[in-house]
């Protein structure tokens, strides 16, 4: 029986979200310029590499602060197998999932020896395995150079789907795809599966026992959950997303460097996902996405200056980071459940605040 | 044999710095189970200070014996980071006591990046030399050499934390400090002052921080607004590989990891047969770490049976 005022309908809502993302790099390109287009593509990603984080530290509660190892794994098998480096130029489907498995191999090698470990050492070892990674990719050009040092990869192969290259602007019913504009509906592509898969997952017998891992490993293990393999799964789950998004990563930018997979690269995608709301998958793609783009942003704080002062008293470039810590301490303050928390979290810490 | 003796100097040296600062990490960590991930650049902002008081002294008055601007450096850096890491905690951590484990991390996070940009916009990009205000006098024992700012951090390390655990062990502070440790809710019924414990364990880890930061600089000659990274990374990895929250662990952790990582540049060369390098000592020292910490998973002295409630 129809009533009197519907809610729209859910196609009708969907399809307005599909057009609404299939438009977003038009209107970004027009209204603030293409290096925006460029930070969107970075700021999916991002949402990539936040989500598979969030399956490791969001639902099965494993602090985890050596992430971008796996993103740099990813990275480094696209670029070894198509780059002129050794030659090879496999074709992108064929690298995607060999650097992704890879990486969910390594994960389940970290993984085993850290299953004792709990809360802050598991934390340590886990930045160390990172740090162990990166340092081997800045050295391994001698005795055999297999990772070029500290000068990175070049020249890698963008994606190529058959004839169709994502390098080159293509014309469409009287509109320009450039190449940004490509790599945006591509990562899309992949953001919307790894969101499918983490949906998926949150409400599955697995999401739950590690939601039950997180909340209380040993009574989780008391009512027959297999502590062992879940945490496992949820270390080779989370890599298979680091890696496949660093193959995105390598096919993107088109040069690789250990610089890229430092430290602070895991740290920031914690912060994403903390900020947003941990466990929470629209908050974790909202904490990615504001991540992504706050420091860019804040890139206009000389104009800012100008506008107030007449002059500009500090250079925005080194202003711009400040205000970014200023901001993380800030969201954290107001919002410590971060800032799309899930409901469940939010239930937890209103009952902590008592 | 004066290679062996020489890096066990170096490392003793090196290993005491990190002792001092993974004090730093451990006795917050005791008492609020939080990683005062900002503790490292406290030791920057130490080291900074210092080097601005002495390279203004140096300056003004440049007749004035080294000991005696190095005081002055230490007398102003000391207060600035206690000031600091007083400030934090207030406007940081205490909002967040009750909050979800992460979210004071984050804003640990968070004022790590503030305090160093703020040392880059005050002292710029650029490495600040340490002036040559200490006499290098060189001694030789046994073949390896030793000069007098070694022996000097040395013996101010040690005198520091035997002073340390008087206090943790004798004082009312001291004991007021372990009761939090062990519950605070207790701590508080019997009459402590929590609040009050946990500033003074922030004022007692940002003092040794700042010594720390001026012992670096004048060990490694320079200071720069991002050497509290890996120091402060460095330094929670001894915490932790000694058993955080453990106040001898800290002491043993900073020791062994100052050790392994001057034993690993000297030897990792020789031990795989030239195949990896000394570039590889960070690997070395976290391999130890790992190794460590999988065998014994809460640390060399920590309380077997992983996180406290």
């Amino acid at each position: 029986m129809p009533s009197l005022c519907p809610t729209p309908p859910r196609w009708l809502a969907f399809s307005l979200l599909a057009a609404g993302l299939a438009a977003l790099p038009f209107l970004v390109d027009a209204g603030l310029g293409r290096s925006w287009v460029r930070l969107l593509d970075l700021a999916l990603l991002y949402a990539i590499l936040a989500l598979g984080l969030n399956i490791v530290v969001g639902y099965a509660g494993l602090l985890d602060l050596g992430y971008v190892a796996f993103y740099a794994l990813g990275a480094y098998v696209y670029a070894w197998l198509s780059s002129p480096h050794f030659g090879l130029h496999l074709p992108f489907w064929a690298v995607l999932p060999l650097g992704a498995s890879l990486a969910a191999l390594f994960g389940v090698l970290l993984g085993a020896p850290t299953l004792r470990l709990r809360g802050d050492y598991l934390a340590i070892v886990t930045l160390g395995f990172g740090e162990i990674i990166r340092i081997f990719l800045n050295n391994l050009n001698a005795p055999v150079n297999i990772t070029n040092g500290p000068q990175g990869i070049n020249l890698i192969d963008p994606v190529r789907l058959g004839s169709f290259d994502l390098s080159q602007p293509h014309e469409l019913l009287g509109y320009t795809f450039t190449s940004i504009h490509l790599t945006y509906y591509l990562f899309l592509l992949f953001t919307l599966g790894v969101i499918f898969i983490s949906m998926r997952l949150e409400d599955s017998r697995i999401g739950r026992a590690w939601v039950a891992i997180r909340e209380d490993e040993v009574a989780a293990a008391a009512t027959g959950i297999n502590t062992r393999n879940l945490k496992l799964l949820a270390f080779a789950m989370g890599a298979t997303f680091g890696g496949l998004a660093g193959g995105l990563f390598a096919s993107f930018q088109g040069f690789i460097s250990p610089e890229s997979f430092n430290l602070m690269e895991s740290i920031m995608i914690l912060c994403m996902i903390v900020l947003g709301g941990m466990g929470h998958i629209p908050g974790v793609i909202f904490g990615a996405v504001v991540l992504t783009l706050l420091p860019e942003a804040l890139r206009y704080t000389g104009d800012w200056q100008r506008e107030l002062f007449g002059r500009i008293y500090i250079d925005p470039a080194d202003l711009r980071m400040l205000l970014f810590g200023l901001a993380l301490v800030a969201v954290m303050l107001y919002r410590p459940a971060g800032l799309l928390p899930s409901t469940r979290r939010r239930r937890e810490f209103a009952d902590a605040q008592e | 044999m004066d290679i062996f003796l020489q890096q066990l100097i170096n490392g003793l040296v090196l290993g005491s710095v990190y002792a001092l600062v993974a004090l730093g990490y451990t006795m917050v960590y005791g008492i609020l189970e939080l990683i005062n991930f900002a503790h490292g650049e406290i030791t920057m902002m130490g080291a900074m200070v210092a080097l601005a008081v002495i390279g203004a002294l140096a300056l003004a008055a440049p007749g004035l014996p080294g000991v005696l601007v190095l005081g002055a450096g230490l007398a102003v850096a000391i207060p600035v980071c206690v000031a600091l890491g007083l400030l934090i905690e207030r406007v940081a951590y205490r909002p967040l006591r009750h909050a979800p484990r992460l979210a004071p991390l984050i804003t640990a996070i968070g004022v790590s990046i503030i305090l160093q940009n703020i040392a880059m916009l005050i002292w710029g990009k650029q490495y600040i030399p340490f002036p040559a205000i200490l006499p290098q006098a060189r001694h030789t024992v046994y073949g390896a050499s030793i000069t007098n700012v070694q022996i000097a951090i040395l013996l101010l390390a040690t005198g520091i934390m035997l002073t340390l655990i008087l206090v943790v062990r004798k004082t009312r502070l001291g004991r007021a400090m372990r009761a939090t440790a062990q519950s605070r809710q207790v701590a508080s019924l019997m009459g402590v002052d929590v609040n009050r414990v946990i500033a003074a364990t922030f004022a007692i880890g940002s003092a040794l921080a700042a010594v720390a930061g001026v012992m670096v600089s004048a060990y490694y000659g320079l200071a720069h607004y991002y050497m509290g990274f890996l120091l402060g990374l460095k330094a929670f990895s001894a915490a932790v590989l000694g058993g955080i929250g453990n106040l001898a662990g800290a002491m043993l952790g900073g020791l062994l990891l100052g050790l392994i990582e001057s034993f690993g540049a000297g030897y990792i060369g020789d031990l795989t047969g030239g195949f990896l390098g000394s570039n590889y000592q960070d690997v070395f020292a976290f391999f130890v770490l790992i190794t460590v910490l999988v065998f014994r998973p809460s640390g060399l002295l920590g309380v077997r049976g992983g996180e406290r409630a």
